[in-house]
This record gives C-alpha cells, sequence and structure tokens, in this order.
C-alpha cells in the first residue's frame, strides 16, 4: 500500500502552510477515488475555515483526518457529505459531484456517524433505526440485526433516554450502518467508547474494510488511530499539511528515535563512555538511566552497540515517534 | 422537482409520534375541551342567561377565544421545527440522508399539522357532542365549519412558525420572534387597523380596510365565522365595514389557504440557501 505515489501534483514535497500543495507521501495509487477532493475552499464571511485542499481516498481504505480543533476537519466532512457546498473548488465522490442533484442517489451509499450525536430521545433503538431505515429507503426489517452487530442486541424496545452516551454512541454507528454503505463517514467514532467497545468498534471497521467499505474518521485520539488507519491527512489552519500512511509520514519527518537504558549506577559512567561514541543525535545519563536518540537510520547502529554492552544493561526500551509526535511535528 | 412522500411520510410520522408520546396532543385537546365548554355554556352571560343558549352566540364566544388560543399554541408548536434540529446538532445527520431540505421541512410541517388538527378537533369536538345533545344538528353544521376554520387558522400560524425555525439562528431568538408574531398578529393588527380609521376620521382607508384585514388570517378567520351567521354578523358589526361580496366562505378560505403556503414556500426557498 505505500509503494506508488499519487500523480505529480499531489506528490509535490511538504510545504507546512502552502494551500496550493499537498504533501503526499508514499500514497497508494488511486485508480479511482471514491472521494475526489480538489482545490476546495469554504469561507465562512471573512473567515477561511478550509483553504484550498486537494485530497483522493480509495475505494476499500481507511482513512483518518486529524487536526487540532478548528483546524477545518468538520467544515470538509460537511462538504464530503454534501451538507455544505465548497466557496470555490469541488469534491466528487463515487465520481458525482456533492453538490448536484444527483448527490441524493449516492447519499444511499454513505453512512455518517456525526461528533456529537443527538438521537430522539421519544424513540426506543429500534425505532430509531427504523424511522432512518425509512429514511434513507432501506428494508427496516434488518434493523434488530444491525442493533447486534454493534453490541445492542436485547435493547431494542429501550427508549433512546435511558441509554449511556456509549450507547447512544453505538445506536449512532448501526444508524451509519444502515443500508451496507459503501462509504462511511465517522466523526469521533469512539468518543464515550469503554476500551472494549473501542476494540469491538475498530474490530467491525476492520470487517467492513475487508468487505470494500472505505472509511473516512477523524479523531482526536491519535495514539488510538495510529496503526488502524491506512493512511491519514493531517490538517492544521484549514489546509491539509501532509497526507500518507503513518510510517511514511514518520519517516518524512524525521523525528528522532528514543532509547531508554537503565543500568545499574556502578556502570552508569562505562555505559555513558561506550555509547558516546555512537552516531546518536545525543546521549544523555540521569540516576540509573541513559537516554539515547538517533535518526531513525541509525537505529540498528545504536541497537548494536547496545548489544554489546551485555549484562551491563538491566533494562531497554525503544520509543518510535508516535503520531502525536508526527501530528505536532507537521502541525506546528 | 419529485418529492419522495415515503421520506416525507417517516418525518411527518415521526413528529407526530413525538407530540403524541409527550402528550402533547392530550392537554392541548384537555385545553381547548375546558375553555370551550366553559365558554359555550358561559357566553350568553353578558345577557343575563347561562347554559347552550344558540349556536350562534356560541360560536361568537369561540371565535375570541380560537383567535388567542390557537395561533399562540400553534407558534408554541412550530418556533423550533429547524432551528431546535440545528441547535441539538441533528440536522446534519438528517441531512445526510437522501432526502431533500424541502421534503425535510414538509415532513415536519406535516406532522406538526397533523398533531394539532388532531387536537382541535378532539377538543372541540367533545364540545360539539354536548352542542349536538342540546342544540340539535343544524347547530352542528354551523359547529363544523367553525372547527375546520379553527384548524385553517392553526395550520396558518403553524406554517408562520415553521418559517420563523428556518430563518432563525438559535431558539431564543425563534421564540421572540414567535412571541412578537403572536402580539402583532392577535393584539396589535386591529388595534393599529382602527387606530388608523380613528385618526383620519374615517376619510381616508376605509376602502382598503377589507382587503387590509385580509392581511392576517386571524381576521380572516373572525370574518369566515362572523359572516357564516346572520346574528353573529350583527353582533360583531363587522358587516358595516366588510363588503359582503369580499366575506364569501370560498374566497376568505382561498385566503386562508394562502396564508399557508406563502410561509411554508419563503421557508423552503430559506432553508435551500
Amino acid at each position: 500500500m505505500e509503494s506508488v505515489l499519487l500523480p505529480s501534483h499531489e506528490s509535490a514535497d511538504i510545504r507546512v502552510g502552502s494551500p496550493a500543495v499537498n504533501a503526499e507521501v508514499a500514497t497508494p495509487v488511486a485508480v479511482a477515488p471514491i472521494i475526489r477532493v480538489r482545490g476546495v475552499v469554504r469561507d465562512f464571511g471573512a473567515v477561511r475555515a478550509v483553504d484550498g485542499v486537494d485530497l483522493d481516498v480509495s475505494g476499500g481504505e481507511l482513512f483518518g483526518l486529524i487536526g487540532h480543533n478548528g483546524a477545518g476537519k468538520s467544515t470538509l466532512f460537511r462538504m464530503m457529505l454534501g451538507l455544505l457546498a465548497p466557496s470555490r473548488g469541488e469534491i466528487r465522490i463515487d465520481a458525482c459531484p456533492s453538490t448536484s442533484r444527483g448527490f441524493r442517489a449516492v447519499r444511499r451509499r454513505i453512512g455518517f456517524l456525526p461528533e456529537n450525536v443527538v438521537l430522539y430521545d421519544n424513540l426506543s433503538a429500534l425505532e430509531t433505526l427504523q424511522f432512518f431505515a425509512r429514511l434513507k429507503g432501506v428494508d427496516p426489517s434488518g434493523c434488530a440485526a444491525l442493533l447486534a452487530r454493534v453490541g445492542l442486541a436485547g435493547t431494542g424496545r429501550r427508549r433512546v433516554r435511558e441509554f449511556s452516551k456509549g450507547m447512544r454512541q453505538r445506536l449512532g454507528f448501526a444508524q451509519a450502518l444502515l443500508g451496507r454503505p459503501r462509504l462511511l463517514f465517522l466523526d469521533e467514532p469512539t468518543s464515550g467508547l469503554d476500551p472494549e467497545a473501542i476494540r469491538h468498534f475498530y474490530a467491525t471497521l476492520r470487517a467492513l474494510r475487508a468487505e470494500g467499505v472505505t472509511v473516512v474518521l477523524s479523531s482526536h485520539i491519535l495514539a488510538e488511530i495510529q496503526d488502524r488507519v491506512d493512511r491519514l491527512a493531517i490538517m492544521a489552519r484549514g489546509r491539509v499539511q501532509a497526507i500518507g500512511s503513518v510510517r511514511a509520514l514518520r519517516e518524512r519527518v524525521d523525528l528522532p528515535v528514543r532509547f531508554e537504558v537503565r543500568v545499574s549506577a556502578a556502570d552508569l559512567a562505562s555505559v555513558r563512555e561506550a555509547l558516546g561514541h555512537l552516531p546518536a543525535l545525543s546521549v544523555a545519563t540521569n540516576d540509573d538511566h541513559v537516554a539515547v536518540e538517533c535518526r531513525p537510520d541509525a537505529k540498528l547502529a545504536v541497537i548494536a552497540a547496545l548489544a554489546r554492552l551485555g549484562d551491563r544493561i538491566l533494562d531497554l526500551s525503544v520509543r518510535e515517534p508516535s503520531l502525536e509526535d508526527v501530528f505536532f511535528g507537521i502541525s506546528e | 422537482m419529485t418529492l419522495a412522500p415515503v421520506q416525507i411520510a417517516a418525518i411527518a410520522g415521526k413528529e407526530f409520534r413525538d407530540r403524541i408520546r409527550n402528550r402533547w396532543v392530550l392537554a392541548v385537546a384537555l385545553v381547548f375541551t375546558a375553555f370551550a365548554l366553559v365558554i359555550a355554556y358561559f357566553g350568553a352571560a353578558q345577557q343575563g342567561a347561562v347554559g347552550f343558549a344558540s349556536i350562534e352566540v356560541t360560536i361568537a364566544s369561540l371565535v375570541s377565544l380560537v383567535i388567542y388560543l390557537i395561533p399562540l399554541i400553534a407558534l408554541i408548536l412550530g418556533f423550533d421545527a429547524i432551528v431546535g434540529e440545528r441547535e441539538r446538532g441533528s440536522l446534519d445527520l438528517l441531512l445526510s440522508m437522501p432526502i431533500t431540505r424541502l421534503e425535510l421541512l414538509l415532513g415536519k410541517y406535516l406532522g406538526l399539522a397533523a398533531a394539532l388538527t388532531l387536537s382541535t378537533v378532539a377538543g372541540f369536538g367533545l364540545v360539539g357532542l354536548v352542542l349536538l345533545a342540546n342544540l340539535g344538528a343544524n347547530a352542528l353544521f354551523h359547529y363544523a365549519g367553525f372547527v375546520l376554520t379553527s384548524v385553517l387558522l392553526g395550520m396558518s400560524f403553524l406554517s408562520m412558525a415553521v418559517a420563523v425555525s428556518v430563518f432563525a439562528t438559535d431558539r431564543t431568538r425563534a421564540s421572540g420572534l414567535a412571541i412578537a408574531l403572536w402580539f402583532f398578529f392577535v393584539l396589535v393588527f386591529d388595534l393599529l387597523l382602527l387606530g388608523a380609521l380613528v385618526a383620519t376620521g374615517g376619510r381616508y382607508g376605509g376602502e382598503i380596510f377589507p382587503w387590509l384585514m385580509l392581511a392576517n388570517p386571524a381576521d380572516v378567520f373572525r370574518v369566515l365565522n362572523v359572516f357564516s351567521l346572520d346574528e353573529v354578523r350583527s353582533l360583531y358589526g363587522l358587516s358595516t365595514v366588510f363588503p359582503e361580496g369580499l366575506a364569501a366562505p370560498w374566497k376568505l378560505t382561498l385566503v386562508m389557504t394562502s396564508w399557508i403556503i406563502a410561509p411554508l414556500g419563503i421557508a423552503a426557498w430559506r432553508f435551500e440557501r
């Protein structure tokens, strides 16, 4: 998935802050992107919420959209759903412009879970799904099975007002799955879910992805999505600052790998000296620890040097740059 | 432009069911029944009598009740139809469905209109049964006309309320606008007309006075009911200022229908923007 770059207009170098250029890093070939965003700008009065975004998402991809509050994610989401027209540029979903009359038919193939899912307290869980099924033109008879799929089996007759936040979130997810959509937009989908439910949620997403469903999700919990998305886009100040797989973005940002080496106090000085000749960016000691930071391409040399220290090393931990590090490295 | 009846019915059904479940329909029907019974029984008290006197006096008394009550209830019912969904954050989810904004608006309106109609018909219908027992079947014919025009009045103010809910940016502003509309159409409008007429000594505006009354659905309702019964017409004294040709029930019903369609049309236009 990471070997071929997109066409040249999307594969330019990272230029943080440039509205015209997206930083596309080792992106899969988009033979027929299900989402195609070109030069999209959205203004609210004098405020530019989205500023020249280009983006392609391929069919069957699990795509993440991350950014600070106010980065433009929600506005981009709303435009991709056809809820908001771009001030400039064009968005095509399944080759259909999001502002065209024909987009209504496309919506039947889209599932959407908003950030703050608001359902109707007076309706039961089953009635809620049946209501949205009718709106979507879907046979409501499959609603009970859908409840079971999101872990809400046996709650169909309960009113939504009795549901916890996590249960509402699951019900919202079930609503998004109505009609077997080919494209899912999930805005902060794990908000309010407990760890077990989050695991279940991502297992469902993996199963959907295996069926060819394209998923676009936004999240503030970067640690949660870093190993779960195929690619992601980092947004800041209305612009896509970088797009690519987490690994490719890590390489591009070139953040250091950090080793924490625990040694006995007696060995501290000798270990410090032995590691001093490494191609490391920094070596620092602290009580019974030696902290080594090196460039990713020097990682193996550092490990080899540490191996030579033998039993003088009591413990070792290696910390690769997290998505959070990458995010701050790019967005700031 | 084709409308999808299934989607409209789904929205309308949900709105209607909401009002049934939270007992809104029951509460409003009970209010109508209680007020209507009291007013119908004591309506002729000024003439020194109590009891169900005549259908003319009963309708004359009920017209005043309806002009105050139904617009208020309709405005309260519909003022947050759209702005409420927007403020709660559920509007985006609804609009992400394969449904147009017009279908959503129509579904909302029809569901709320059905709830208002049911409570009006049920509330006044109970009183109708009492009148049938006391005044006979002929009285019921006039009373049915009164109930029907009450429903139309409610639907016209509901249409205005839905328009308010589209234009307003939040629920607080929407409620303020709804109250302002009620004050204007129910309390201020006639006062202004009358004031202008008196201030000019009746020299100006005499001809356009009845036409101006058509610009207020509450007045249209009043004239519709007043002109249908001779005794009531003289009771109100309106026949002196309102030409009989303009007071034809079908014409006034047409005006009332326009008062339902026009605000809804403006709301649909604005909602699409």
